[in-house]
């Protein structure tokens, strides 16, 4: 009779158990596809990070910042007589230099030895972060004075051009273009593996990776999407920091939506010698014995290097930027409060519905007391009509759900995330230039046309814009979850309800309604 | 006045029965000292003007509430001080009620809603089945089992709720007001039927303005301003 009795109830107040079932329903979907998405990003930022700092890395140790003002800027010296001439009288200056971002904290080897030695740390390998600049212009041949001045030629000096100071003019500078270049360079331990560290999330598409006996070789393997742009090719060279490196090996990284931390990879030590570095690093990545051994490896790291930055994952997914830390913020934000909110409201609607439905059945309540139903009767019955609605909205919240983790999967948005790890601060004004001109003219001028000017703001290694498809994945345990929060909703509502019914006493009950 | 065979014990014994009620901060005294007994298969009619106390009388016959002060002693259980689980075995097993608004539960047949009477005492399905045809078809209606209660006729409800009453072998049926929403044709039927089942041993103890039913009762009692006398 239990059954049947509630399957009428339900059956006769049919629009008062779709309003509840529906309400229960949006709000289970919602929190299916909220916690969906939820791990969607997270997947999404762990992707971003991981072309960036590599799988298995789960501590970064960064060196202090330096004070401001310490960058002089880059200076591109040109000695005189430095360039080639053309038959035209022009001269083209070529120079590269190879440096760590002054405001960037290095790590020396000692310090790099403590990380490896601390308790819990598996593995643990440095990388130097580097920027390669190629200075590259052309000064015109430079003309005659017209204004008439006078003065012989200052000793020493060199003439541009045709002209000479027989009529005491002085040469000026005939105009010139330059420009620069950068590429990113991060010098990594060849020895390390693959187990932990950027080269830990790439793969070789042609050639091979470095090695052990490349340590001190003028060797690189470089990322593939800037071999493709600057046409490099295994076997072929290109000029870093005045050194001609012999590329060995294109890289690609394992996501198909990412590009590798750097655009070129030399040994360590051939990128602490050609940037003239010392024997530093910039970044240390920690491989932690066990997930469980993170957060106190983080704490020893802190400890026994004061002055160093200890970041675990959790702290570098706040360095994503762009759309994808948005779409981070809005749904781990917005979305988890939305949710929440709907399935309050769609709980507190179940229970008003049950207690009105239990007011308007006082008589017949009633009327089952004066039978001999106990009040333990009555409240199970309320209760079941309650929970069968939980499970009603738990089921359509389900397909709901599942439609809204299909259609996101099927519309695979692509969102952008930046990585800030890793970027050099500004470097200082310094002009380029302010080197004599070839052959004794005038000194080219320090913030003359075509010269990028200040040397700060080029891009290091780690802060990479790269596309990411962001998924919905499917959880069984969220939806069992989900589906719990519905019943629970309707326990409540019928727990709620149900008490009201047993305080209901059958003289009363029977009397009100006669 | 018909003469009736007195049982030797009495069912109901009643001695000094109060029943207040506070409402709005005043106290109503809806009993005041009541002291009747009433002896099994008997029919009893309380008669009296509305407010007099007839439905609260009925619902402490009933323990459906317990008296303020006094004795109310049901075959040997003394009411006032049996706890809430004694109150609801008597009434799932010994005392059946029927009311004047027939208080169906329209979204059961009248097979089911018979039916519902045997739930608290957990009778197997089979037997249960069993019980409610065989209440069904006491009252005279064995082919309206499957009908909803919208679909019976006033006098059917009335039956159906008789039947509800009566399945379980109280020891008494209590009825407020039973022809009260019937015509006269369902009601003479209605107490035909009350009158066999008293006839079969029921103790029947009726609450009713109408005279007509009074007067077929064994014994009648007036219920004025609380206190009860016989007529």
């Amino acid at each position: 009779m239990y059954g049947t009795y509630l399957r009428r109830e339900l059956a006769g107040r049919k629009k008062q158990t779709v309003i509840v079932a529906v309400g229960l329903a949006i709000a289970i979907a919602m929190v299916i596809v909220v916690n969906a998405l939820s791990a969607g990003v997270r997947d999404a930022q762990t992707q971003a990070l991981a072309s960036v700092y590599g799988v298995g890395t789960d501590l970064t140790v960064t060196g202090a910042p330096a004070q401001r003002g310490s960058d002089t800027g880059q200076r591109f010296d040109f000695g005189a007589g430095g360039g080639a001439t053309g038959s035209d009288g022009s001269t083209t200056l070529n120079t590269s230099i190879l440096r760590a971002s002054p405001a960037r904290g290095t790590i020396d080897a000692a310090g790099v030895k403590t990380v490896s030695s601390t308790t819990g740390v598996a593995a643990a390998t440095g990388a130097l972060s580097l920027t390669n600049v190629t200075f590259d212009g052309q000064i015109a041949q430079g003309g005659q004075n017209g204004t008439g001045q006078s003065g012989a030629a200052q000793p020493g000096e060199g003439q541009s051009g045709a002209g000479q100071g027989a009529t005491g003019e002085r040469p000026r500078f005939g105009g010139g273009r330059f420009g620069l270049n950068s590429f990113t360079v991060l010098g990594v331990d060849p020895a390390a593996g693959t187990s932990v560290g950027p080269l830990s999330s790439v793969k070789v598409s042609s050639g091979r990776a470095l090695g052990a006996a490349d340590a001190g070789q003028l060797v690189a393997v470089a990322d593939s999407t800037y071999a493709t742009s600057k046409s490099l090719s295994v076997g072929g060279t290109i000029d870093v920091g005045g050194s001609t490196v012999t590329i060995v090996g294109i890289v690609a990284s394992s996501s198909d939506s990412a590009d590798t931390a750097a655009n070129v990879y030399l040994p360590l030590d051939t990128a602490q010698k050609i940037a003239a570095t010392g024997d530093v690093v910039s970044t240390v990545y920690v491989k932690a014995a066990s997930a469980s051994d993170i957060a106190s490896v983080q704490a020893a790291l802190a400890k026994a290097l004061p002055t160093a930055t200890v970041s675990s994952q959790a702290d570098l997914a706040s360095t994503v930027s762009g759309s994808l830390a948005s779409a981070a913020g809005l749904i781990e934000g917005l979305g988890t409060w939305l949710s929440i909110i709907v399935l309050v409201v769609a709980v507190l609607l179940a229970v008003l519905f049950t207690l009105s439905g239990v007011a308007r059945r006082t008589r017949e309540f009633g009327t089952l007391k004066a039978i001999g139903w106990s009040n333990g009767r009555i409240v199970r019955q309320v209760a079941g009509e309650s929970l069968v609605q939980g499970l009603i909205g738990g089921a359509a919240g389900l397909a709901l759900g599942l439609v809204g983790i299909l259609v996101v999967n099927l519309v695979h948005p692509t969102i952008s995330g930046a990585t800030a790890a890793g970027r050099f601060g500004r470097g200082g004004t310094g002009a380029a230039g302010g080197a004599p001109a070839a052959g004794g003219g005038a000194p080219a001028a320090g913030a003359g046309g075509g010269f990028g000017g200040g040397g700060g703001g080029f891009r290091g290694v780690g802060a990479s814009v790269q596309d990411v498809v962001l998924h919905a994945p499917l959880s069984v345990e969220i939806l069992i979850a989900a589906v719990g929060l519905a019943i629970l909703g309707g326990l409540v509502a019928g727990a709620i309800g149900g008490w009201r019914a047993a305080r209901l006493s059958p003289a009363e009950a029977l009397r009100s309604a006669a | 006045m018909s003469t009736i065979e007195t049982a030797p014990e009495a069912l109901y014994r009643l001695t000094d029965v109060t029943r207040t009620y506070t409402a709005k901060g005043r106290t109503v005294t809806a009993l005041a000292g009541v002291t009747v007994e009433i002896r099994a298969g008997e029919f009893v009619t309380i008669q009296g003007p509305t407010g007099g106390g007839k439905s609260t009388l009925l619902q402490l016959l009933g323990a459906l509430d317990r008296p303020s002060a006094g004795s109310l002693v049901l075959g040997g259980t003394e009411l006032s001080t049996a706890s809430g689980r004694e109150l609801g075995r008597l009434r799932a097993e010994d005392i059946g009620f029927v009311f004047q608004g027939f208080n169906l539960i329209p979204t059961l047949t009248a097979r089911e809603n018979v039916a519902m009477a045997l739930v608290p005492a957990a009778v197997a399905a089979q037997e249960r089945a069993a019980r409610v045809d065989a209440a069904l078809a006491h009252v005279g209606l064995a082919d309206r089992g499957d009908h909803l209660p919208g679909e019976l006729s006033g006098g059917q409800q009335q039956r159906v709720a008789i039947a509800r009453a009566i399945v379980k072998a109280p020891k008494v049926l209590l009825a407020d007001e039973p022809t009260g929403n019937l015509d006269e044709e369902m009601r003479d039927e209605i107490l035909v039927l009350l009158e066999s089942l008293c006839a079969e041993g029921l103790t029947l103890i009726v609450v009713t303005h109408d005279s007509a039913v009074a007067r077929r009762a064994h014994r009648r009692l007036r219920l004025k301003n609380g206190r009860v006398t016989e007529v």
